[in-house]
């Protein structure tokens, strides 16, 4: 017999002091609507507590939004936890506001895409979708 | 996608050491409910049966997640391991879920004596009580001394899960409605311990009351445990030593008056049938071949009745299942 379902397993957190969820509920349920489970960690998560979290639940995608302009520092410390908990297969997702040329350095750095804010609903699930096939099975 | 072609038994080793990473990686695989990760989950079965397993289960939001972690504090504090996996609903329109069981827990991150796993119910086939044992097992042969389990009292694959536990604790809530919701959720008689959460709010005395006196009624062996009523606090921390002092005299009183052998027996019953169950569904919903249309046919032509078309379907199955 095959496999009963194969589903995409992403998690979210909101990373920084910014006090504001709706916007990643929101992709939460365009994610769960597309199918897929999504582990939702809350507000002010650190880098730690997001990459420990990852692991244990062996996400395929880690979604970090941040709205407070800390980006810079935030994404690097996550990309250096997840090479040091060997887990540089999961594929790391960006949200949040930020200038085109700090996407293009932290896209260089290791970060799949970075979805800005106010990305349709319907992009962010069809990106989710397709940076997991590309990357394909582990 | 598709799992990797390598078996998983390479896995085994580093999942008995406790490595995380192959811990949390055979949990998907289990939980796809991948063929390829059953000889890697045999083999680990085989170093199953020593944790305590603790089921938590209650209506949404009387605050198990908030309960599991102020016990996993409890617990870390004297220096054992915690293995929680927590379930939470999926939708039944897209089969996705979210799982949010973390926001409570976000305390407990961190510390490599706690492993956390959130767990999607599914629904329709049926494989909720498999893969979130297996998940179980991960964690006991990974060495977790406690495993909770965090489930909605709801729904028979719930009531499954929590029955298959060492120790069963129902969580009621005060103030959601006069009637005591363990009732409601079918799940009072396999209340090894009840929990009156929120005691911090005036209205937890009610509660507490009301389920002592629902227990009076003698719903259990008086003569062999006595269920606890506990009012517990994750606010204020009210009542928490005592229901972990009390998990672990379930497990004492279990294993000093031979019950827990009994109950080892039983749950390892439950579990082979469930499974039995659950693939007999799953290859039928998986393959219709024309010998079964054909037998459908005739039900449906009223040529055959549906009882001994039935049989004749399993008549068959034997081969086509284990092969
Ligand atoms: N006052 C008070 N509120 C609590 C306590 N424990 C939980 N809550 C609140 O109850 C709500 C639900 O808590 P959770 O711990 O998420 O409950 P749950 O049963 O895990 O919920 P689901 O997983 O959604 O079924 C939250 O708003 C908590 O803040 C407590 O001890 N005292
Ligand atoms: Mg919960």
């Amino acid at each position: 017999m095959t496999s009963e379902d194969d589903k995409i397993r992403v998690l979210i957190a909101k990373v920084g002091l910014d006090g504001h969820d709706r916007g990643v509920k929101i992709v939460a349920r365009c994610l769960r609507d597309a199918g897929m489970d999504v582990i939702y960690t809350g507000l002010h998560r650190t880098p730690d507590e997001v990459v420990s979290a990852a692991v244990q639940e062996d996400v395929d995608v880690i979604g970090i939004s941040l709205l407070s302009g800390a980006h810079m520092t935030i994404f690097p410390r996550v990309i250096e936890l997840m090479r040091d908990a060997d887990a540089e297969d999961i594929l790391l997702l960006g949200g949040g506001v930020m200038p085109d040329e700090d996407v293009v350095e932290l896209k260089a750095m290791g970060v799949a895409e970075i979805l800005l804010q106010d990305t349709p609903p319907a992009e962010i699930v069809a990106t989710v979708k397709r940076l997991v096939e590309e990357r394909g099975p582990r | 996608m598709v799992s990797d072609p390598t078996p998983s038994c390479e896995f085994v080793a580093d999942v008995l050491a406790g490595r995380t990473r192959a811990v949390a990686r055979l949990m998907t695989r289990a939980e796809a409910g991948t063929d390829e990760c059953r000889p890697a989950m045999a083999e680990i079965y085989r170093h199953t049966g020593r944790a305590h397993v603790v089921g938590i289960t209650g209506v949404p939001g009387c605050g198990k997640s908030s309960l599991v972690t102020a016990v996993t504090q409890a617990i870390r504090a004297e220096g054992r391991t915690v293995g929680v996996v927590a379930v939470d609903p999926s939708s039944p329109f897209t089969g996705g879920a979210i799982l949010g069981d973390r926001i409570r827990m976000g305390d407990l991150v961190g510390d490599p004596g706690v492993f956390i796993r959130s767990m999607a119910s599914r629904g329709a086939l049926g494989g909720l009580a498999r893969a979130t044992l297996d998940a179980v097992d991960l964690l006991d042969a990974a060495g977790f001394d406690i495993v909770l389990i965090e489930t909605v009292g709801v729904g028979q694959d719930e009531v499954d899960i929590v029955r298959v536990a060492d120790t069963t604790v129902v969580v009621s809530a005060p103030g959601l409605g006069d009637d005591i919701q363990a009732i409601k959720a079918g799940v009072l008689e396999i209340a090894d311990l009840h929990v009156v959460s929120k005691a911090d709010r005036p209205d937890a005395n009610k509660t507490v009351t009301e389920l002592k006196q629902m227990l009076m009624l003698g719903l259990r062996d008086a003569a062999s445990w006595r269920v606890p009523v506990i009012a517990t606090s994750a606010e204020t921390g009210e009542g928490i030593a005592e229901l972990l002092a009390a998990i672990d005299k379930h497990r004492t009183h279990l294993s000093t008056d031979g019950n827990l052998a009994d109950r080892k027996r039983r749950s390892a019953e439950a579990r082979t049938l469930k499974i039995a169950e659950d693939l007999v569904r799953r290859h039928y919903a998986a393959r219709r071949d024309a010998a079964t249309d054909a037998l459908i046919d005739q039900v449906s032509n009223r040529k055959l009745d549906p009882h001994s078309a039935a049989r004749q379907l399993l008549g068959t199955l034997n081969s086509e299942i284990t092969s």
